[in-house]
C-alpha cells in the first residue's frame, strides 16, 4: 500500500502516519456503486481520491488509517466540452493536462483555469476548493463548478442542479436547479463520491498583456490593495500577483538580519532599507485579457489611476501576446498558468537547485483566510512572523504577500518543510503549524484547506455558537451515511462512532 | 453469506481484479515508453524554462545541481540509467518528487519507460 501514502506527510514512518489498508480502482459509476454497497454491508471505511495529487494537503492517503482507498484515476472520460457555451463535463480521473490536451487536439477556442500542478484532477481540485490564475470567477474552481453526479453512501446515484431533470442539457450551466442546493456538502466533505462534474471555462481571449506597478513604502500596500480591489471587482484585471522587490534574487544577509531583529523591523526601517537598495517595498503584477485595444486601454487606466494616487509609484508594462499561440511560443511563457496552460513548473520551488543543494522532502501548507486589505496583510505578517521567528522557520515574514487566487479574499499561505529522514524538521513544522493556527484564530483568520493531520485543529476555529455549523453537518452525516463509511474525517466531519475519540 | 452478499462480494472482487490484473508478458515497447515519458516525466525532466525566475524545468535544474554537469541533467540523454534505479525512483519518489501509483504509470508502462530511458545505454 506504499503507493497510497501521503508523499508529503510530516509523520512519515511513524505510528501517527495515516495509512490505507487496501485500494480499489473502479472504472465506472456502476463499479463505484458496487464498492459503496459492499463497504456498507461490511462497514468498511472507504476514502475516495481522484488523482491523489493534493500534495501538501494529504495526497492519496486517507484521514483514517485502515480505510480502503477508492482510486478514481481510471474514471478519466471527458464527457463533453462546449466552446460556445464554455463548459466541460468530466470524470474525476481527468487531470488538467488531460483536459488541456483534449481542447488543443480539437483546436477549441477555450481556456481552462488551472492550479500550479497540472497533474491534479479537475474535480478533485474544485472539491478541495482549489484555485487558479486567470480571470476572477474562473480562479475559484468550486465556484465555477456546475452540476454533480454523486454516488451516495447507500449506493444510489444523485444528480444535482439541472442534472436532476431527466433530459436537461443545462447541468453544466445552471448550477442551482430548484430548491435547496446540496453541492457544498460534497466539497471538502464526505457525503458521497463525485463521479462527474461540470466546470465553467473561459473563452480564449484575443490578447493578453500585463504590467507591474511598484510602490516605495511598506504602508503604501494599503492604498495599493484598495485600487487593485477596485480594478478586480469591476472586471478590468485578472489575477493580481503581489510580491516584494526586496525578495528578488539571492537572499541578502543584511535583509535577513533586519527581518529577524527582536520585535521585528519597523515600517521606517524597512522603507529605509529599500531606499538604500534603490528598491521599492511592494510590487503587483496585473493581468489583462480581452481584445487588443481593450487590454491596452485597461492597463493604461490601471497605471494612471495608481500612479496618481500613490506618490513615488512606478509602472512598467510587460509582455503582450495574441492568441492562438504556437506551442513554441507557449513554451517560452514564464508563467504558463496565467494563460491557462497546465505544467509542473511550480516544483521549481522546493526542488534541488544550485542555491538549494539540500532540498526538503515536501511541505505542509498553512493557508489562512484574511481580509482583502493592506491593513490585514500588514497585521498578519507581524502576528505570524513572531511565530515563524520563534521556531526558526524561514517562511512568511514582514514581506510576505497574500495569495490572490480567490477573487474576494486574501490567503496568507506558507509551506512548512517536512523531511522523511530528519524528524526534527517535521516536528518543528507541526508545532509551528499548531501555534500559528491558534494565533490566527484569535484574530479571526482561519484556514480554508489543510493537511489531514490538522483537520480537527483547523475546524476548531469554526466554533461560532458552540460549533453549531459542525453539529448541523454531523446531523446530516448521520442520516446520509449511518454506517459512517465515507471519507471519515474529511472536512473535519467524523462518523458518529469516531467523534471525540483518538483515531 | 446471503446470495445478495455473494453477488456484492463478486462485484467487489471483479473491480479489484480489473485493477490488479497483471499484463501478459510482452517485450517492452520503447516507443510507448517515450509516450509515457512525455506524459509523466517531461513536465519536469525536459528542456525549457521553469517557474518565473527558474532557468530550467524543476527536475532538469535539480539534476544539474546534483551532478554539476558531470552527467546530463536531461534524463532522456543519459546512457547510464539502470532499470532498477528508474523503477525505484518512479515507485518511491525522491526529495519533493512524489511516487506514481499503478493507476497512473502501470507496471507495463514502467517497463516501457525503462526501455525508453535505457535505449542508448552503453
Amino acid at each position: 500500500m506504499g503507493l497510497y501514502r501521503d508523499a508529503y506527510t510530516p509523520v512519515w514512518g511513524t505510528k501517527e502516519e495515516l495509512l490505507a489498508s487496501a485500494a480499489v480502482a473502479p472504472a465506472s459509476t456502476e463499479e463505484v456503486q458496487a464498492i459503496v454497497r459492499i463497504a456498507n454491508e461490511f462497514k468498511i471505511p472507504i476514502y475516495p481520491i481522484s488523482t491523489g495529487r493534493n500534495l501538501g494537503y494529504g495526497g492519496s492517503a486517507p484521514y483514517l488509517s485502515g480505510s480502503v482507498v477508492v482510486d478514481l484515476k481510471r474514471m478519466d472520460k471527458i464527457v463533453e466540452v462546449d466552446d460556445t457555451r464554455h463548459f466541460a463535463i468530466v470524470q474525476p480521473g481527468v487531470s488538467y493536462f488531460d483536459l488541456y490536451r483534449h481542447i488543443q487536439e480539437r483546436k477549441l477556442k477555450i481556456w481552462i483555469d488551472c492550479p500550479d500542478p497540472g497533474w491534479g484532477s479537475v474535480i478533485g481540485n474544485a472539491m478541495d476548493h482549489g484555485v487558479g490564475y486567470t480571470w476572477g470567477q474562473y480562479r475559484d474552481h468550486w465556484g465555477s463548478h456546475s452540476g454533480l453526479e454523486v454516488v451516495l453512501a447507500n449506493g444510489e446515484v444523485l444528480r444535482t442542479g439541472m442534472g436532476a431533470v431527466p433530459g436537461s442539457k443545462t447541468s453544466a450551466e445552471y448550477k442551482y436547479g430548484f430548491g435547496p442546493t446540496v453541492d457544498g456538502l460534497f466539497a471538502q466533505g464526505n457525503f458521497g463520491i463525485v463521479t462527474q462534474m461540470g466546470i465553467w471555462l473561459m473563452p480564449e481571449p484575443e490578447a493578453y498583456t500585463n504590467g507591474v506597478i511598484t510602490v516605495p513604502r511598506r504602508r503604501d500596500l494599503v492604498e495599493l490593495v484598495r485600487h487593485v480591489n477596485y480594478l478586480e471587482d469591476t472586471g478590468l484585471i485578472g489575477h493580481p500577483q503581489y510580491g516584494s522587490p526586496l525578495q528578488a534574487g539571492p537572499r541578502s544577509p543584511a535583509l535577513a538580519a533586519l527581518m529577524n531583529k527582536a520585535g521585528g523591523p519597523s515600517d521606517e526601517e524597512i522603507d529605509g532599507f529599500a531606499a538604500a537598495q534603490g528598491k521599492h517595498v511592494w510590487r503587483v503584477e496585473l493581468q489583462f485579457y480581452g481584445p487588443p485595444r481593450t487590454v491596452q486601454a485597461n492597463w493604461d487606466y490601471a497605471r494612471d489611476r495608481i500612479l496618481a494616487a500613490i506618490p513615488g509609484a512606478k509602472a512598467e508594462q510587460g509582455e503582450t501576446h495574441r492568441f492562438p499561440m504556437s506551442d513554441a511560443d507557449k513554451e517560452k511563457l514564464p508563467h504558463k498558468v496565467a494563460m491557462g496552460i497546465p505544467n509542473l513548473n511550480i516544483f521549481s520551488i522546493g526542488a534541488r537547485t544550485p542555491l538549494n543543494p539540500t532540498p526538503q522532502d515536501g511541505h505542509m501548507w498553512f493557508a489562512a483566510v484574511v481580509p482583502r486589505t493592506g491593513e490585514a496583510v500588514l497585521e498578519s505578517q507581524r502576528v505570524m512572523a513572531d511565530v515563524y521567528r520563534k521556531y526558526g522557520l524561514n517562511v512568511g515574514g514582514y514581506l510576505q504577500t497574500p495569495a490572490t487566487w480567490h477573487p474576494r479574499t486574501f490567503i496568507m499561505i506558507v509551506g512548512f518543510p517536512i523531511s522523511k529522514t530528519d524528524r526534527a524538521i517535521s516536528d518543528r513544522s507541526l508545532a509551528a503549524f499548531d501555534e500559528v493556527c491558534a494565533v490566527s484564530a484569535a484574530h479571526g483568520w482561519a484556514e480554508y484547506r489543510t493537511p489531514p493531520l490538522k483537520v480537527d485543529h483547523v475546524y476548531e476555529a469554526y466554533n461560532f455558537n458552540n460549533h453549531v455549523l459542525r453539529r448541523f453537518i454531523e446531523q446530516l452525516k448521520d442520516v446520509a451515511d449511518p454506517n459512517g463509511i465515507l471519507g471519515a474525517g474529511r472536512g473535519g466531519i467524523w462518523p458518529k462512532h469516531l467523534r471525540g475519540k483518538k483515531k | 453469506m446471503s446470495n445478495a452478499k455473494h453477488s456484492l462480494a463478486r462485484q467487489f472482487l471483479l473491480a479489484v481484479a480489473a485493477f490488479a490484473a497483471a499484463a501478459p508478458a510482452l517485450a517492452a515497447d520503447a516507443e510507448h515508453g517515450h509516450a509515457v515519458f512525455l506524459k509523466w516525466c517531461a513536465p519536469c525532466h525536459s528542456a525549457g524554462i521553469g517557474n518565473p525566475g527558474a532557468p530550467m524545468k524543476p527536475g532538469t535544474y535539480a539534476l544539474l545541481a546534483k551532478y554539476n554537469n558531470t552527467l546530463s541533467p536531461l534524463i532522456e540523454e543519459r546512457t547510464d540509467l539502470q532499470p532498477d534505479f528508474i523503477r525505484v525512483v518512479v515507485r518511491n519518489g525522491i526529495t519533493i518528487m512524489p511516487f506514481s501509483r499503478k493507476t497512473e504509470i502501470s507496471d507495463r508502462d514502467l517497463d516501457d519507460l525503462v526501455a525508453w530511458l535505457t535505449r542508448n545505454n552503453k
